[in-house]
């Protein structure tokens, strides 16, 4: 008995919150990816973008709430991902004409375009503080949770419960369909096939009549749909607060290289790896351990082996030693 | 003459703008403003070495900047006896520790052949070692912080003359810059890039987190200063009398004597906030100067050609015989330490230490934005673009406030739109910074003054 509390201590406060966080980071991991491997350069704006996409989420579900609209259980964020995913789109197309489109037929170093990408971020954090103010924003409603520690209890009979927050179930759900999607359009269609050939070799691309300006169309859909997701995905779990979807990048390129840049499917693990290890390192066992030890062997510390005040720190040392010891990633295989 | 004629312009220009401020809004605002752009140019002095001479990309200025503001708290400020005293030993022993771990790691590279075994004997030392490190330090690590935690609660520092603590800071940062170069420096450039912005991003967070340290973001206050304090001033008479006579036409008007002496009152307070700034002004003036020509010495030494040419073509330059590794640490050393001085200057400039104000925005792409819009590898750009940009993330707000109001007026008082505006109007400075950065990279890639290549 006592072993399965364990268990359900770890999931409750470790694995769920890992996966959830995880699935978070996956989607902004393979946003970067997609335009490193195709527009072959570091987006200093990943964190902005996503918050721009969150943003117009955030006031269209203000906006439906005052009509009276929503899903029932469901959050009211949902009914406006599709919109919002529009205005972040056209709001990549334009940044894109009017300022990636001429270093990229300049062909200028990618060190350029990444400082390019300062610039836009620059503009985006603005625009939305602008629009928005720079202050917390909740705008989760419906069913708070699938499963209440309480009910759980009574229905087992065990010591400790297991909550399940819709937010997280709603996180993993839509990551999983929104990724597998992606893979399937990557690897099975015509259009992903070029844009993978692209992104292999940009000249025997063009040799063999791929149009780039289509595959960078596509690309800036594609990413568009993924920062919005993902950072409304987050914006419900957690809260919308502008500054931290800025902080957010950094843990989201640790995830992007530790998976090997321009490797999607490497970048959707890299998330998780991101996510689990900052998590478990920064966890107090403390509990785990009184239910799984013997009595006398009980600890009396916190069982903490980081203070969770270093919980971006993890983020970045495993970074740091990736790029070290394997600077392709760890997860190999063939880009893109 | 002729090729320094739009240095001298862009320059005039920009002090005409600051002159104005002073004229507009007040001489102490505009003193403010030209201490920071002193400060900034000597960032972007450092920043200029890396990316303008070695075309190294550093986005890690954030953490160096942080470590020479922690320098003047270890330098400057007097130790907390009693700390030490609970606590001081332990952390020496951890000192050692930690100077055991790195020597042990060294001995073992050097020592045994590149195998498993030696990885893993590394990570067993490393693992050994944090874990000593944590059994050692925890428990004096509380009783440290248990000393009077609303005003101390840390080790302190020397209690050495602050001025000292910029030679400090230079160290830390440069010794900083040394584990880093070791690490990072062999990555391209965007890696680079990338792996600088979270090492800054670590030792920002050591820095708020350990607070026998340096109190964490509980903050230091109350910092000395290598000028005097205005109370000081308002009270001795030769600063009394100097305030008389500078403004004896303006004193001269008024005929009551209690009107005459309040107005005085005034005025020395006023002046007293100007001269302490002015001494500022005359120490970073001093640090700027001394960097300029020393930089300028070297851009145009055999040591500077040797750079750009590893900047160039790093493969020719290094098919010539040069040491590009070295240098490329050399050049990463030398900037970070730069930087670390500005840093240190900073925290001397505000008089408080608040790790919890270091973020990525203001310390890292905003220095990166000026030595852009400045010039890369022209040592008076890198400088004006720091003044031009400070002054633009400084006079945006009030400027786009004035427009705001200008184009608003004929919208009612609590028109929503306007009211929205107007409360927004801090953030235009994101958006002036960053389209002057896509203006220039756009339209002048190499910046206001661009590089000059003096050949003979």
């Amino acid at each position: 008995m006592d072993f399965i509390n364990a268990i359900l201590v770890l999931l409750n406060y470790t694995i769920i919150p890992a996966l959830t966080y995880g699935s978070q980071l996956a989607l902004g991991a393979i946003f970067v990816t997609l335009i490193y491997g195709i527009l072959r350069f570091a987006n200093f704006a990943t964190g902005d973008m996503m918050s721009f996409g969150t943003m117009f989420a955030v006031l269209l579900t203000y906006y439906f709430q005052s009509l009276g609209i929503n899903l029932g259980i469901f959050p009211t964020a949902l009914i406006t991902i599709p919109l919002a995913t529009f205005m972040m789109i056209l709001y990549m197309l334009s940044i894109d004409k009017f300022v990636f489109e001429y270093y990229r037929i300049k062909k200028s170093p990618p060190v350029q375009l990444a400082m390019v990408s300062v610039g836009v971020m620059f503009v985006t954090q603005a625009i939305i503080r602008i629009i928005i103010g720079p202050a917390d924003r909740t705008f989760l409603d419906g069913e708070k949770f699938i499963l209440k520690a309480s009910e759980f209890k009574e229905m087992t009979g065990l010591n400790e419960g297991l909550t399940i927050k819709s937010t997280q179930a709603i996180t993993i759900v839509i990551t999983m369909i929104v990724v597998s999607i992606m893979f399937w359009f990557l690897n099975k269609t015509k259009t992903g096939t070029s844009m993978r050939a692209y992104s292999d070799n940009e000249d025997l691309a063009l040799l063999s009549g791929i149009d780039p300006k289509k595959v960078v169309l596509i690309t800036w859909i594609i990413a568009g749909i993924l920062a919005t997701i993902g950072g409304v995905l987050y914006g419900i779990d957690k809260s919308y607060r502008p500054f931290v979807y800025f902080n957010n990048m950094l843990p989201i390129f640790a995830a992007a290289i530790v998976g090997g840049i321009g490797n999607p499917f490497g970048a959707f693990l890299g998330g998780y790896v991101i996510a689990f290890a900052e998590i478990f390192l920064t966890y107090a066992y403390k509990k785990f351990f009184t239910y799984i030890l013997p009595e006398s062997l009980e600890p009396n510390s916190m069982m903490q082996i980081l203070s969770t005040d270093y919980k971006f720190a993890v983020s970045f040392s495993i970074l740091v030693i990736v790029l070290l010891f394997r600077p392709s990633g760890i997860f190999k295989g063939k880009t893109l | 003459m002729r090729q320094y004629t739009n240095v001298i312009t862009a320059y005039l220009i920009m002090f005409t703008l600051i002159i104005l401020v002073g004229i507009f809004q007040s001489w102490s605002i505009a003193l403010t403003i030209l201490n920071y752009c002193l400060i900034s140019a000597v960032m972007t002095i450092g920043a200029n070495i890396q990316w303008g001479y070695a075309g190294l990309i550093n986005f890690g200025i954030m953490g160096y900047t942080a470590l020479g503001g922690l320098a003047v708290v270890l330098v400057s400020v007097a130790p907390v006896e009693e700390a030490w005293r609970v606590g001081g030993v332990n952390m020496m022993i951890c000192l050692g520790v930690i100077i055991g771990i790195v020597f042990s790691i060294r001995f073992t590279l050097k020592k045994i052949a590149k195998s498993k075994n030696r990885n893993y004997l590394v990570a067993a030392i490393i693992i050994i070692g944090v874990l000593l490190l944590q059994l050692i330090s925890a428990p004096a690590i509380e009783k440290i912080e248990a000393v009077e935690p609303a005003k101390t609660g840390f080790l302190g520092g020397l209690g050495l003359p602050v001025l000292f603590s910029w030679i400090a800071g230079a160290f830390l940062a440069g010794g900083l810059a040394f584990v880093v170069g070791k690490v990072a420096l062999g990555l391209r450039a965007d890696y680079l890039a990338i792996a600088t912005l979270l090492i800054a991003e670590i030792v920002v967070s050591i820095i708020k987190h350990e607070d026998w340290l340096a109190r964490g973001v509980k903050n230091v206050i109350g910092l000395k200063r290598p000028a005097p304090y205005e109370i000081n001033l308002q009270q001795s008479p030769w600063f009394i009398d100097l305030v008389e006579k500078f403004h004896s036409g303006k004193l001269a008007l008024i005929n009551s004597v209690s009107e005459k002496q309040e107005v005085l009152n005034q005025l020395v307070i006023d002046a007293s906030s100007v001269y302490v700034k002015l001494c500022f002004t005359g120490l970073f003036l001093t640090v700027v100067i001394i960097l300029l020509i020393v930089t300028q010495k070297a851009l145009y030494s055999p040591w500077g050609r040797m750079m750009r040419a590893i900047r160039d073509n790093e493969e020719a330059a290094g098919a010539m015989g040069k040491n590009v590794v070295k240098q490329h640490l050399l050049i990463f050393i030398l900037g970070s330490a730069i930087v670390g001085i500005a840093g240190a200057m900073m925290v001397t400039n505000d008089g408080l230490f608040t790790p919890g104000s270091y973020r990525p925005m203001r310390y890292t792409f905003v220095i990166w934005v000026m030595v852009i819009v400045g010039g890369t590898g022209n040592n008076f750009g890198a400088i004006l673009g720091g003044f031009v940009v400070w002054f633009l993330w400084v006079e945006a707000a009030p400027i786009a406030l004035f427009f705001i109001n200008l184009f608003t007026a004929h919208l009612p008082e609590t028109n929503e739109i306007r009211v929205h505006l107007i409360n927004s109007a801090p953030y235009f400075r994101f958006l002036v910074i960053g389209t002057a950065l896509l203006v220039i990279m756009r339209f002048r890639p190499q910046g206001i003054l661009p590089e000059k290549i003096i050949k003979n």
